[in-house]
């Protein structure tokens, strides 16, 4: 046996772990924030439908990234003014948010279905994109993979290291000492809101751009909630959650070469691990009340009233 | 995920009493009851493309109802008793769920005929099942993979293992050997019938592992999409798929339901619709293969053509013994064919293939 599959392998675990990284990531600030926003599957099919209509319609790839980026940005906008400035419960309206948003996609991709688009190209550089193993390895992908990353190490470097940061972690935290101290926790939670969206719609952009180039109704299929269950699983940590993503990813597509080599797997096994995985790190952190005091954030999921 | 499905039931509902609401009186009312979007470009849409050419064929004599996206659950019996209740005279359910909701609201409206795809239960005078025997084009496929192969290598996507599945890896497979011996499937089981995303890495998984042409049991066309990128091969699956990879698709074998619509919707208007069990194959068009990729060989094509020929004149069976399944037993003895009580059945993979059925 060969291993020739195995770099073929790693870059489609690249593929698979790429969209969730965007959605876990932008998720952890929008948490980080003390928001909790159930939306992001629909955000994501928002960003998908609205970035291959682009695609196909301008043919411009940085475009449809854009529009991608806008609709998540404008479907968590509603979520937004909904939660943070008319205080409606955030689990209520975020499942809203998702079932409005698979169901407008379905709606405004209905004469997208069976249209094609290339897909994203992969970087190519001469010379270095050649040399084997490293060069596909390194070199070899979409310009979308490597702004996950760069966008990991910027939100980490962002919540760890500036003011801004610490001022998003500090209305998570203790939203009316924020308040007392004279910040705007709701401004700061729209924004941590707004980016999360976008992140979400970029994430969803990749699935319908560069993943698998077409629309179909549903195509994100419940990978929002893998990334919603990847920021619990990484304790709100975006480098945990990109290597959480990779693990997520990584596991089914390992478990689909491991059947094709006639290994056996259970699939719905696997399937089924992130969210154990997520569980047994719910556990975890809960069972020891100074840990979770060092993961969750404090004011997660509640509202800020001004007077309360 | 019971959010979505509650709200997907509001969304039927409220799409029936839409489409009741534009249905002319008097005349014959058929109801069709959707599993998925008309626009999946697979199982649901070639169901649509038959209510569209009964539309064509029986003209003003007919006004149609569908209801898209209807869970297999409650929210079924609900639409199919709606329907039922106002005035539709046949009402056919298209997926393997609606057969308990089916049944329960056929019972109670014994006036109203019910038609229910690929179930087997019929407890009331007043419903019929039927399907395809999807099998025979996956034979007339196999032919053509086994011959189009370079690496002897077919991949294929399957969903889940139910006989249906499983029958037709087996009919590929024993196909494809017919034509070249020393044919190797690699199947991956993706557990779902509709994830654009997993179907296409599962082709990836296995054109990275030397195979150069793949089939799919599963409904969204990325697996072809990926062949197309990969500059390999594949057969689309339930409808023609050709616009997403053109030099990639090889075939399809196309679910057909148009004629049978057509023919049960004017056997209710005659008054000699009788209760059956349907199970159709190329003869009767139910199957069809989709047009052959300008790639395939003539001699290829010819074979293939020939093997559909000879299925629809009876001197081809997919499943003709001796077959034997992986233990070495024999399932189906040398002269004999596989009734189709074993077909409906078929829960081993015949001997040759690789790997195990997932329990």
């Amino acid at each position: 046996m060969s291993i020739d599959w195995l770099v073929p392998a790693i870059l489609t675990i690249v593929t698979a772990a790429t969209p969730l990284v965007f959605a876990a990531v932008g998720e952890t600030v929008v948490e980080k924030a003390g928001v909790l926003n159930l939306g992001v599957e629909g955000m994501m099919i928002m960003g998908a439908i609205a970035a291959f209509a682009t695609a196909v319609s301008t043919g411009s790839e940085v475009l449809a990234i854009l529009a991608g980026a806008a609709a998540g940005l404008l479907l968590s906008l509603i979520f937004g003014v909904l939660c943070v400035y008319l205080q409606s419960n955030q689990v209520a309206t975020g499942l809203a948010l998702t079932i409005f948003g698979l169901g407008l996609s379905a709606l405004i991709g209905h004469s997208y279905v069976g249209a094609t688009f290339d897909g994203l190209a992969k970087l190519d550089i001469p010379g270095v994109s050649d040399i084997p193993t490293i060069g596909p390895l390194i070199f070899g992908h979409d310009v979308l993979v490597y702004l996950s990353v760069i966008s990991v190490a910027l939100v980490a470097w962002f919540l760890n290291s500036t003011r801004a940061g610490l001022l998003v972690r500090a209305v998570g935290e203790n939203h009316d000492a924020a308040h007392s101290i004279g910040y705007s926790v709701m401004l700061v939670r729209m924004g941590a809101i707004l980016f999360g969206g976008a992140m979400a719609g970029i994430g969803g952009a990749y699935l319908s751009v560069a993943y698998t180039p077409l629309w179909v109704e549903n195509m994100t299929a419940g990978r929002g909630w893998i990334a919603l269950a990847l920021v619990v699983f990484a304790s709100w940590k975006p480098w945990r959650a990109f290597f959480g993503a990779y693990l997520f990813g990584g596991i089914t597509i390992i478990q689909l070469y491991a059947q094709g080599m006639g290994v056996e797997v259970s699939a719905q096994f696997l399937s089924m691990l992130p969210y154990l995985a997520t569980i047994l790190v719910l556990v975890v952190i809960s069972r020891d009340s100074a840990k979770a005091r060092l993961n969750a954030p404090a004011c997660l999921g509640k509202n800020f009233h001004v007077s309360g | 995920m019971h959010f979505k499905s509650g709200f997907g039931g509001a969304v039927a509902l409220a799409v029936a009493a839409f489409g009741l609401s534009t249905a002319a009186e008097a005349q014959m009312k058929v109801g069709f009851v959707y599993v998925g979007p008309i626009g999946d470009h697979g199982w649901n849409y070639q169901h649509h493309q038959g209510l569209l050419e009964l539309k064509k064929a029986l003209g003003s004599k007919v006004t149609t109802t569908h209801v898209e996206k209807v869970p297999e659950n409650a929210d079924a019996t609900r639409v199919i008793t709606k329907l039922a209740s106002t005035g539709h005279n046949l009402i056919f359910t298209t997926s393997f769920g609606y057969m308990n909701p089916t049944n329960k609201v056929a019972k109670r409206f014994p006036k109203v005929t019910f038609e229910h795809a690929t179930g087997y239960k019929r407890l009331s005078p007043n419903v019929s099942t039927y399907s395809a025997r999807f099998y025979e084009g996956r034979y007339v496929a196999g032919k053509i993979v086994g011959k189009m192969t370079k690496t002897n290598t077919i991949g294929y996507v399957a969903s889940f293992p139910i006989p249906e599945v499983i029958r037709g890896i087996n009919a590929t497979y024993l196909s494809a050997k017919s034509v070249n011996p020393k044919i190797k499937i690699k199947v991956v089981w993706v557990s779902t019938w509709y994830d654009p995303g997993k179907e296409a890495d599962a082709a990836k998984a296995l054109i990275d592992q030397g195979a150069d042409v793949i089939m799919q049991h599963t409904d969204s066309p990325a697996p072809l999409q990926v062949a197309e990128k990969r500059g390999v091969y594949a057969v689309g699956q339930a409808s023609d798929m050709r616009n997403f990879g053109k030099k990639a698709h090889l075939t399809a074998i196309v679910n057909n339901w148009a004629p049978y619509y057509v023919a049960r919707t004017k056997a209710v208007m005659d008054g000699n619709w009788q209760q059956q069990n349907t199970w159709h194959g190329f003869k009767e068009g139910m199957v069809k293969m989709a047009p052959y990729n300008s790639a395939i060989p003539a001699d290829v094509v010819k074979l293939a053509e020939d093997t559909r020929k000879g299925i629809i004149a009876g001197t081809i069976h997919p499943f003709e013994g001796e077959i034997r399944d992986q233990a070495g037993k024999v399932r189906i003895p040398a002269g004999k064919r596989a009734d189709d009580g074993l077909m409906a059945g078929m829960n081993f993979y015949v001997q040759g293939i690789d790997g195990t059925i997932p329990k």
